[in-house]
């Protein structure tokens, strides 16, 4: 893995314990899904989920340059992005199985995460559907002066929404501190994304001088020190960004998506996950670095296997609301 | 009518046969929508179609709803007749001014010169555990609007025949499917048919209640219907079929006949085509009716994702036959 000398700077600048989180926070994401799909399979989670696995250092990377009181928004594929920002596990899987102890009473479900405590807005089920939601929270952090950065993340796909381009000039004209960041998973659902977005996804934001770069989506080392560098020029008050980061979702679109060949090859999947692993090769740096040695990342991977199956049984155990429920909320 | 013979097709595939058929009878019919080309969308309904006609007649967009919706109703002012697909009815809020500013006024704006033969067909309905950007039923919307009509189809026959009807409309249409139903089945001649607009359905006959329910409801009514029998309650079951032009005769006479109506609809209640109907059989049957007319949709909440909470949010079978019951004095 090769990067540029600007990012190197950052990343001689990282401590130890700090990879380790980084590669712990990536692992937990990873076993989280898992146990995600296993719940689908076991028809135990009502509805669907979009699984996050293979995109994992891409919400890593970026949440690590971002503080507690930072905002996200987040996306339909938003699992990542939740944990990434801080999120409990246990309190997120009783929100996929609908039940009262989850982040939104059991009312959102997989899509629809929420969680002020970390600075979380909410996942959104509509695509491009944050984009509003996320350039209006970099107006407030401006105008009250509070410092914050937000981040929106998106799929490639959002690009074919207008509203992201009017958010977008928005935030060149009144500089506000909002990165936009672009997963690039190659596919808007089953359909490849070469045949939905023409020209160069960087050019949408130039056009509106809105700075815009690219970053190998699986390399959690770049896609952090890029974020750093971004996050500190938002905070700042030098203006948004658009960060398209290049990636792949290992599974289906959603759980229920299994047979894909029509779509994208076996092959290609196969490529991705051997040689672009964002966690096997990242934990192969780490080794190699004498940041950790194999055994103690083995031994990490097993703890937070764990614990996400200690998560999973909270969730499966905690008590769904009471349908009077349903009429609670609806106003402030 | 002569003797036909008769399949039983699942919903979705009644909806795809009406497209194939319609492709192939016109050349100007057109789809475009997201993955509904080798996808053949995520419930599959459109599945054979790219391979039938090709990619120049099924297109694939990108995920830019208000952007080829507008590219719908230009191009059926143009020569084409696009049927336009937005995955989920949920998503009809990015379409909305090229639905309302622009399709269902251009014809009479323009002194009655450009039409707009155009269809877009979503979905409605809850219960699939989809949480509230997923689960709406928005028809009431549209149904409100001068210009556009709405259609509501019930059965895999009437989906098929309402469908056939709406793409050679002249004007903008909207097509409502319940998701809940594609996988249903129910009996489709193979011969050519078409069902007419604004003619409501009795789907069930009945004595001592009328009750009027569209697209997802008319199961519920009809099961409701079942339980109501087997406590001595003749419950006549109308579906209007399309909500405008919406039949208002039908509905009135089967009021006056039964002195009696529930309306079940999976919309909201407020402001909904519930209340549209209830005032329709109030005002043309009132001197026949027993008692007020009973509105049941869609409880005024988001639709929650959890399962219990969802469960409570829409009208069943249980909830419209204690309905029927009281209001007929059986409870
Ligand atoms: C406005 C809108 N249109 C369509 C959909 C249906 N839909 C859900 S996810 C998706 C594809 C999104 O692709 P992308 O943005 O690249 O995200 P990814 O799933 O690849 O993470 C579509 C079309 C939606 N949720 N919202
Ligand atoms: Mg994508």
């Amino acid at each position: 893995m090769s990067i540029a000398t600007d990012q190197a700077r950052v990343i001689e600048g990282v401590k130890a314990e700090q990879w380790v989180r980084i590669y712990r926070r990536m692992v937990m994401i990873r076993q989280f899904e898992e146990q995600v799909n296993e719940l689908y399979t076991r028809a135990l989670m009502p509805g669907l989920a979009h699984l996050y696995m293979g995109e994992e250092a891409v919400a890593v990377g970026i949440c690590e340059a971002l503080r507690q009181t930072d905002y996200i928004t987040s996306t339909h594929r938003g699992h990542g992005h939740c944990l990434a920002k801080g999120a409990s596990p246990d309190r997120m899987f009783a929100e996929l199985l609908g039940k009262e102890a989850g982040y939104c009473r059991g009312k959102g479900g997989s899509m629809h995460i929420a969680d002020p405590a970390t600075g979380n807005l909410g996942a959104n089920a509509i695509v491009g559907g944050s984009a509003g939601i996320a350039t209006g929270a970099a107006l407030s952090s401006k105008r009250l002066g509070t410092g914050q950065v937000t981040v929106c993340f998106f799929g490639e796909g959002a690009l074919g929404q207008g509203v992201l381009y009017e958010v977008m000039n928005l935030a060149a004209l009144w500089k506000l501190p909002v990165i936009y960041v672009c997963e690039n998973n190659l596919y808007n659902e089953y359909t490849h994304y070469s045949e939905t977005t023409a020209g160069d996804m960087l050019a949408r934001g130039a056009a509106f001088g809105v700075h815009a770069e690219s970053v190998d989506g699986q390399d959690v080392r770049v896609v952090y020190a890029t974020a750093e560098r971004l996050v500190e020029r938002a905070r700042r008050g030098e203006g948004p960004a658009l960060l398209v980061c290049n990636t792949y979702r290992y599974h289906g679109h959603h759980v229920g998506d299994i047979n894909r060949e029509y779509y994208r090859s076996k092959q290609e999947e196969q490529e991705w996950k051997t040689k672009r692993d964002p966690i096997k090769n990242f934990a192969e740096w780490m080794i190699q670095q004498k940041i950790s040695d194999a055994a103690a990342l083995e031994q990490m991977q097993k703890e937070v296997r764990a614990e996400m199956k200690a998560a999973v049984e909270f969730a499966i155990a905690a008590p769904y609301p009471k349908p009077e429920e349903a009429e609670q909320d609806v106003y402030a | 009518m002569p003797e036909m013979a008769v399949r039983e097709l699942t919903f979705a595939h009644a909806v795809r046969e009406a497209l194939a058929e319609e492709m192939r009878r016109d050349s100007r019919v057109c789809i475009f929508g997201e993955d509904v080309a080798e996808a053949g969308t995520p419930f599959k309904v459109l599945s054979g179609l790219v391979e039938e006609f090709g990619r120049e007649r099924v297109l694939d967009t990108p995920i830019s709803e208000a952007g080829f919706t507008g590219m719908g109703v230009g191009a059926a002012m143009t020569g084409l007749r696009p049927v336009v697909d937005i995955m989920f009815g949920d998503f009809l809020t990015l379409t909305m001014d090229q639905l309302v500013n622009q399709a269902a006024k251009v014809h009479y704006m323009s002194g009655g010169t450009w039409k707009v033969p155009m269809v877009l067909r979503t979905t409605l309905g809850a219960t699939r555990r989809s949480a509230a950007q997923h689960s709406q039923s928005l028809h009431a919307w549209l149904s409100h609007v001068p210009g556009l009509k709405v259609a509501m189809p019930s059965t895999p026959y009437d989906a098929k025949g309402l469908l056939k009807t709406a793409i050679r409309d002249d004007n903008p249409v909207v097509f409502f499917e319940d998701k809940m139903m594609y996988k249903l089945k129910g009996p489709v001649p193979e011969q050519e048919y078409t069902i007419p607009f604004g003619v409501a359905d009795m789907k069930r006959e009945g004595e001592d209640i009328t009750i009027v329910a569209t697209s997802s409801m008319v199961q519920v009514a009809l099961g409701a219907a079942e339980c109501l029998e087997k406590i001595g309650v003749s419950a006549e079951v109308i579906d209007p079929r399309t909500t405008w032009p919406l039949d208002e005769k039908t509905l009135v006479e089967s009021a006056k006949k039964t002195s009696r109506a529930i309306v079940v609809d999976e919309g909201y209640g407020r402001y909904g085509v519930t209340g549209e109907i209830a005032s329709v059989i109030a005002e043309g049957a009132f001197y026949s009716l027993d008692a007020p007319v009973k509105r049941m949709g869609a409880m005024h909440v988001p639709i929650p994702f959890s399962p219990p909470l969802e469960d409570v949010t829409v009208p069943t079978e249980q909830t419209v036959f204690e309905a029927a019951r009281a209001m007929c004095g059986k409870g």
